[in-house]
Formats: C-alpha cells, structure tokens, sequence
C-alpha cells in the first residue's frame, strides 16, 4: 500500500512512523523547515519538504501513481480540504481521509463531500459526553462503523421546539429525527410529526453535532 | 442597489470595496482585523464587520444570503478557495470571485467552475510583454 501523508506535526508523524511500521510504502510531506529537518533524521527520503498544497509538491511525492490512500494531517483545515480536493479530483486517489482541527469547520468539509474526517474535539466531547451524559440528551446507542450515534432528547415545555413541526426545525446538517414517543405510544418522525412538551424523542446523528441538535430542540 | 460582500481587507480587498462603492453598490467587508478598516478611508459608508470569512454565522450577519456578488481576498490562497466554494455550493452565490496567487490552483479550480483570479499570472504576462516592449535585438535562439 502506497500512502501520501501531508503534514508531519504530532499526527502526521506518528500515523507514518506506524503505517511504515505495518510495511506501507509512506512518503510525509512537511512545509516547515525546522520540523522537517528533525523527521528528516528519522524519515529519511520518506519525509520530503514542501507545502502540500502545492501541484509540484504532490507530483514529487508520487500524486501520479496514484496513492491508494492520501491523508491530509496538516493543523490547517482550509488546507486540508484543498489537499483532499486535489488529490481526489486531479489525481483520482481512491480514497483520502482528512483531519478536522477546528470542530465549526466540520460542515464545510461536509459540503465538499470530504469524508471520512476525524476531529479530536468532536471525539473527546462525545467521550466526555458518553462518560458524564448531560440529563437532557441520553446517549442511546453509538454505531462506529457508520460513524452515527443515536441519542434521545425529552421536549419540555420551554422547548422552542415544542409546538413545531419536524419539517419547520432548522435541524443541522448530520441529524435527524427517528421517532417521538407520547404517552408510552412510539411513532416515526415525519415532516409533518407535531413535538409536544413531554415527548421523548430519538434522533441520529453524527458524534460532535449533540450541542447544535440540543440547541435545535431543547435551545440550552 | 447591487449588494457586494468582500471577505479580506486587504490592499486589493480594500481597493475592490471602495471601487465597487464609489460605483454605487452596496459593500459589506469582512475582515480578522479591525485595524484593516483604516485601509477604507476615514469615512467608510459601508458596513465592516471583524471576524473569520470561514465562520458561517458571520457571513449570514455580512448579509450573503442577499449578496450579488462576493468576492474573496484574503491573503490564504487555500482559504479563498473554500471560502469560495462555501459561497458558491452553500449559498448558491453565482457571482464569486476568488483570489488565488498560485497559478497551479487557480487554474485546478477554474477548470471546475471556479471564478478565480491569479495575479501572479497576471504579473507574468504583464512583466514578460514589459520585456518585449523594450525593443531589444532579437537574440537568437540557443541550440538544442
């Protein structure tokens, strides 16, 4: 397997001291000058230097070939998304997974259709999230290969939700409603589904959106 | 009345702003530092708001929803382009117009759809016709 990384901070650095320690083939890419020249003692010609989001950066570390997979590490997200965007559109890289440093920037990767991501923060907050639940939003069932959990949310009565049709809430992108359980009688959420105060609601949604889905629902 | 955001304030950003307003748009300009809207002029008619061209909530308070033109400048080629694409893909924004000094970008990006300018390519050309202008003698081509 043939692996570009680009970015050799922290992350970048130890993803590709390990995937060359399983036998990939690796190429790191790092801009700065002083980190580089520190992997470089360790990496060797593994490690080149340059900025990732240049053409002539990626067609020396092998674009072309393609990789089989192009992961773009860097602690810029703007760069990221380009790095992900080249690499899948000009070069047909089969496959590229991005870093997300910044959680709010989370849904432009979405618009770019860059996927899979992974964001610490995102992470952490839904582990501390999952740890010490907050009572209003109760952690049902984490679906990792999909990278979707299913949480449920109770409606009260100050709840700009309550009174709203499903199809009226501005619900982020990521989340949906699965079903409104009244008076002990559960039915699938519709467009046209009515939340009253007293509803127990369950909903998917991506790890990370909890806060922007509870803002939605419960505006706390 | 046209309705133009700008996102940079720049030398170029500000230049663009006070252009367009002077040819009777409206111009909303965005910039991270509030020192830049010393770059409008003492008394800038338009409106300028401090803050990240990648912070959705910001471009909806810059009014890009009702934007007809939006031009982004700032001094990040790779965060003009997303900024761009934000523009475009997310709110449907036709007229954008995007700053890229790399000409290996701007070209990528403007073969998929992508208003993008590239002075450096604009430099090049400009500085190479500059050459010729001087009517030197013609040098004869060195053999391969």
């Amino acid at each position: 397997m043939y692996v570009v990384v680009a970015g050799g901070g922290k992350v970048g650095a130890n993803v590709a001291r390990s995937l060359l320690r399983l036998g990939s083939e690796v190429t790191l890419i790092e801009q700065r000058r002083d980190r580089f020249d520190r992997l470089e003692e360790e990496f060797e010609h593994q490690v080149q230097r340059g900025d990732a989001t240049e053409i002539h950066v990626l067609e020396r570390a092998g674009l072309a070939r393609p990789p089989d997979i192009v992961l773009a590490l860097t602690g810029d997200d703007e760069d990221n998304m380009v790095i992900c965007q080249i690499a899948k559109e000009k070069y047909g890289v089969p496959k590229v997974i991005a870093r997300v440093n910044d959680p709010r920037n989370q849904a432009h990767f979405d618009l770019l259709g860059i996927s899979p991501t992974i964001c610490a923060t995102s992470s952490i907050m839904a582990l501390v999230e999952h740890e010490v639940p907050e009572h209003d939003l109760i952690h049902l069932l984490e679906l990792r290969k999909e990278n979707l959990e299913i949480v449920e949310v109770q409606i009260d009565r100050d709840s700009p939700s309550a009174g709203k049709r499903v199809e009226g809430l501005d619900l982020p992108e990521g989340a949906r409603l699965i079903s409104v359980m009244r008076a002990g009688k559960a039915e699938i959420a519709v467009g046209s589904t009515m939340l009253e105060p007293g509803d127990q609601v369950l909903a998917i949604l991506e790890p990370g959106k909890e806060d922007e889905l509870r803002k939605v629902l419960l505006h706390r | 009345m046209l309705k133009a955001l700008i996102i940079g304030c720049g030398r170029v950003g500000s230049s663009i702003a006070l252009q367009l307003q002077k040819e009777g748009w409206e111009v909303t300009v965005v910039d991270e530092n509030e020192d830049a809207l010393s770059r409008l002029g003492d008394h800038w008619p338009g409106v300028f708001l401090v803050g990240h061209g990648m912070d959705v909530e910001l471009l909806r308070e810059a009014g890009i929803e009702d934007a007809d033109a939006v031009v982004v400048a700032t001094d990040g080629d790779n965060t003009n382009l997303v900024i761009g694409q934000v523009a475009q893909k997310r709110f449907g924004i036709e007229c954008v117009v995007v700053r890229v000094l790399d000409p290996a970008r701007a070209d990528f990006y403007s073969a998929r759809g992508m208003r993008t300018v590239c002075p450096t390519k604009t430099a090049i050309d400009t500085l190479t016709e500059a050459v010729r202008a001087c009517e030197l003698p013609v040098p004869s081509r060195a053999s391969v």
